[in-house]
């Protein structure tokens, strides 16, 4: 029964390569107004959310934020949600799994294992009725684009943890959803392998042209791949936008800090003479922008935004209490009128390191920080 | 002083392993490995030259009676195994799919055949089911008609799969509780549901279980000896062994070559479900996955399921409800219900079969005792030291299992007849103590697990933090892995002691007097007169009551000390 399957793969891998799984026509997930609870647990508090045709777009947030329960709804798992889900303007919500057409990888990839590679990927042709000859085609190409061709009458059991991913992969995107869903889909691979497999999934998802939602609470896998993201912490979402976009303007402290290492000082913003400063309660004060509003609030500081004066000239004076090595930079714990602020200092062969205790000067600039009301 | 300080610690780690592994053997060797091969060798042997021939197996499929016996017992097991997936798919089906509340009572009450042995209940089915019993009475009465369920080898079928049934039920179910949601999802995902998914991704996933269940119900109905003996067909292998062994005598060569027809079954039936099972470890459940996602039930197929279970469930527990009514009945002959109620019968079995009972709980004590030991020295050997051959004492200990207990009953009574006593000079086979070790040694295979399994669970890191502290090997069995053990070899102790408190087939080879007869000896006595089934009932009730209660207090054990080994280990947890 497997031998057409075989002799399938050994084809030219070209010549099938565009009549398999090829460009979809992309949708749009329009996300409104969802909420869900476990029991007396709500997991999700009213999402909205917008996410446009072709688009690869991340939920981003630690584990009990909602995101993979987001995700699931999309795709139909678990209790029904309430709101609507849009797949290219049609509410699913309430509609059969199997009857979504939703594509979705599973973090532990879900393999069946009493079935080879090819008759995992031809699976979901099969409940589709497709034609034999062409489901033999169609699972090559998928394979091909994958990289798995020669694994086509393997068990899963017989692959690595990366190769059952890309099968998992094939035997998704095989069917020609409308939408690509992926649960932590490289939370299960090693850390070379992750950085290979995200570019790959790039790559992919840009020649198929789905719409695509990633699932991660890894921010570097979200800000390297990822259009736009949405984080999401205690079922709501934070804020959305390009990565550069929420890393730079965070909308409050728990983005600020989930995206990458920030000081985040508390003070108040006090109108003078010579401009706004914002004031530290050690009375030191930072200059801010003309239109900060006045009154309590938080200042975000990331580390590269602080630096060492060459001269003992800087606005800031300060004691090195500690240091982390982190290969291109180092990481210095300065400690600042009974305050601790982390610095970055970009670190070269022989350009040493500071010591703890060592007086520095510091120079802010204030025009990266960023001014939050939360 | 420092070579007797470095000598200790030495002997510790090369020597012990070995002796204890010796004893092992030894224990083994003599009790399982000898009689059985003995009982091979017998019977290609010529009774009077003891040269090498294959007539016995001649003599044996040119007698019609064999060949019938022997297409009976393979005919027998084989539709039990029919009937008894017929009761358990559906209950393993319900309790693993659906929210639905008669999940507890399937999952207790399903247990319950096992804590009686089939032959006891056999009787009790003649009187519900037989030709002239309570369900054929009623038949005849409304609708004119009779079913022949205890006909003959009907009979045996019958008491047979509602007594087995749960060993397909629990590994069914059990693989089905091991086939993660994803499974499912990742189907219906793809398009797929209803019949086709079960039929194209959850019955292939649950299928090692299955046949893993099929395979082992196949395997003791085809060794089973008491249940065809009190039911009176004598036409198949087994008690057409025992018949031979007891009425012939123990030269005669048909039981032997009896023996080993029933060995290559059991060997071959284990090696199917090796097959089964070989490179399908579909175990998939994912950590903080949980296992498929049950589907609330609409009230009519609650209903349904309820009818269904309960119609199931009415048929399983029939024969205790029919032991329970002979032992509280005077007289129930051609009646639908006995004649009137008496607590005559509990009276006469305490006071006539007091020696039964105290046998048994020494027997089966000393044997669960026996088994924990060597249970533990085995699994101890084979996972945390690395003597040459480690292997093999677990594959020794577990063959037992492919030996039928007429087989090692027989080849007791071959090898150890002509062995005396040192002081008594009574016979080694005719011994007490011997009918102690056959049920030890048949039970190893179920204490060995429960011990491998609660010695897998502790971490070796445990150990090692014991020895980097200055303790010796040997202490730190004794005061770290013994008692982390506890529940383990508790649950190990009390499988062998229920199973082996109510075993017939070895025993009945090897009870020499009725002084030294266990209860289930008392009971196939009791059985075969007419006026003594009362009292039998009575006393089946009993051993059901002692069984049940130990099975019960093993599992509170075996709960309490997970919860205290949980919350203990609950501050260094996590992943």
């Amino acid at each position: 029964m497997n031998m057409p399957m075989k002799s399938m793969t050994g084809d030219g891998p070209a010549e099938t390569a565009d009549k398999g799984a090829g460009r979809v026509e992309p949708v749009e997930i329009d996300i409104r107004n969802v909420s869900l609870s476990f029991g007396r647990t709500e997991v999700l508090k009213g999402i909205d959310l917008k996410i446009e045709p072709g688009e690869f777009f991340a939920f981003l947030g630690p584990s009990g934020s909602g995101k993979s329960t987001l995700l699931r709804a999309i795709a139909g798992f678990g209790p029904t949600p309430k709101g609507q889900i849009l797949l290219g303007g049609q509410d699913v919500v309430g509609t059969a799994p199997w009857k979504r057409n939703v594509g979705m990888v599973f973090q532990s990839y879900a393999l069946w294992p009493h079935m080879t590679v090819a008759r995992n990927v031809a699976f979901g042709l099969d409940e589709r009725r497709v034609p034999k000859a062409e489901t033999a085609k169609r699972v090559s190409a998928a394979l091909e684009m994958v990289g798995m061709s020669q694994y086509a009458e393997r068990y899963p059991s017989q692959l690595s943890g990366g190769q059952q991913q890309r099968v998992a992969l094939a035997r998704t995107i095989v069917v020609e959803p409308r939408v690509l869903l992926l649960d932590e889909p490289l939370s299960n691979l090693d850390a070379n392998l992750r950085v290979q497999m995200r570019q790959d999934l790039l790559k992919l998802q840009r020649r198929l042209g789905i719409t695509t939602i990633f699932v991660t609470h890894d921010q570097e896998e979200a800000n390297t791949i990822c259009d736009r993201i949405a984080v999401m912490a205690d079922g709501v979402v934070q804020q959305v936008g390009r990565p550069d976009e929420v890393y730079d303007t965070p909308a409050n402290a728990f983005v600020a800090k989930f995206l990458g290492t920030a000081n985040v000082l508390e003070g108040v913003v006090e109108q003078r003479t010579d401009g706004n400063a914002f004031v530290l309660p050690s009375g030191i004060a930072i200059p801010c922008a003309g239109d900060a509003r006045a009154g309590a609030g938080k200042l975000v500081l990331r580390p590269q935004s602080i630096s060492f004066a060459q001269n003992g000239d800087g606005s800031l004076t300060g004691t090195v209490q500690s240091a982390e090595f982190l290969g291109g930079m180092i990481r210095y714990a300065v400690e600042v009128s009974g305050q601790t602020l982390l610095v970055d200092e970009v670190h070269n062969r022989g350009s040493g390191r500071r010591q703890a205790g060592e007086a520095v000067s510091l120079d802010v600039r204030h025009q990266e920080g960023v001014l939050i009301h939360d | 002083m420092p070579t007797a300080a470095l000598r200790r610690p030495a002997l510790n780690v090369s020597v012990g392993p070995y002796l204890a592994a010796g004893i092992v053997v030894l224990f083994l060797g003599a009790f399982l490995v000898v009689p059985v091969l003995k009982v091979i060798q017998v019977a290609f042997q010529d009774p009077s030259s003891g040269a090498f021939t294959l007539v016995n197996f001649q003599d044996f499929f040119a007698s019609t009676l064999f060949r019938q016996s022997f297409y009976n017992s393979v005919y027998v097991a084989g539709m039990s195994v029919v009937i008894a997936s017929a009761i358990a798919l559906p209950l393993a089906y319900f309790t693993t799919r659906f929210n639905f509340s008669g999940s507890v009572i399937i999952q207790t009450l399903a247990f319950v055949p096992l804590i009686m042995p089939p032959f006891i209940g056999a009787v009790a089915m003649q009187l519900l089911f037989g030709a002239n019993g309570s369900v054929n009475l009623l038949l005849r009465e409304y609708f004119g008609i009779t079913i022949p369920f205890m006909k003959g080898l009907n009979g045996v079928i019958f008491v047979q799969s509602l007594h087995y049934f749960p060993f397909i039920l629990i590994n069914l179910s059990a693989s089905l509780r091991n086939i993660d949601r994803s499974m499912e999802e990742a189907a219906q995902m793809l398009g797929s549901s209803g019949v086709r998914m079960f039929r194209r991704i959850v019955f292939p996933l649950a299928m090692p279980g299955y046949i893993a269940g099929a395979s082992l119900v196949f395997v003791k109905v085809f060794d089973d000896l008491g249940t065809p003996l009190l039911l009176n067909v004598n036409t198949m292998l087994a008690p057409q062994a025992y018949l031979r062994i007891s009425s012939v005598g123990i030269s005669d060569p048909m039981g032997y070559v009896i023996s080993c027809i029933l060995i290559v079954f059991s060997i071959f039936a284990m090696w199917v479900s090796f097959l089964g099972m070989r490179g399908k470890d579909y175990s998939t459940t994912q950590k903080g996955g949980g296992g498929l996602s049950r589907r609330d039930l609409t009230r009519r197929e609650a209903v349904l399921c309820y009818i269904v279970v309960l119609l199931i469930l009415a048929l399983v527990l029939a024969p205790h409800l029919g032991l329970l009514l002979l032992s509280f009945g005077t007289v129930w002959s051609f009646g639908v219900l006995p004649d009137g109620f008496t607590l005559a019968h509990y009276e006469t079995a305490l006071t006539s079969a007091w020696g039964f009972i105290q046998n048994t709980l020494l027997y089966a004590g000393l044997a669960g005792l026996i088994d924990i030991i060597i249970g533990t020295a085995i699994a101890y050997l084979v996972l945390r030291t690395n003597i040459i051959g480690r292997k093999w004492l677990d594959y020794m200990a577990v063959s037992a299992l492919a030996v039928p207990g007429v087989v090692l009953g027989i080849g007791y009574l071959r090898v150890y007849y002509g062995v005396e006593m040192p002081l008594t000079g009574q016979p080694l086979a005719t011994w007490w103590g011997i009918i102690v070790i056959a049920l030890a040694v048949r039970r190893l295979p179920y204490a060995l697990r429960s011990c491998t399994a609660a010695l897998q669970q502790i971490s070796p890191a445990l150990e090692e933090a014991a020895e980097n502290l200055g303790a010796s090997k040997l202490r730190t069995v004794r005061r770290v892995v013994v008692p982390l053990m506890v529940s383990g070899l508790v649950a190990g102790f009390v499988t062998s002691f229920a199973t082996a408190a109510v075993e017939l087939s070895a025993t009945i080879m090897l009870v020499s007097s009725e002084k030294d007869a266990p209860l289930a000896y008392g009971l196939y006595l009791f059985m075969q007169s007419a006026a003594g089934r009362g009292p039998g009932a009575a006393l089946g009730i009993m051993a059901v009551v002692i069984v049940g209660l130990a099975t019960y207090l093993s599992h509170r054990l075996v709960e309490n000390a997970r919860r205290n080994q949980a919350a203990a280990s609950a501050p260094g947890g996590g992943h």
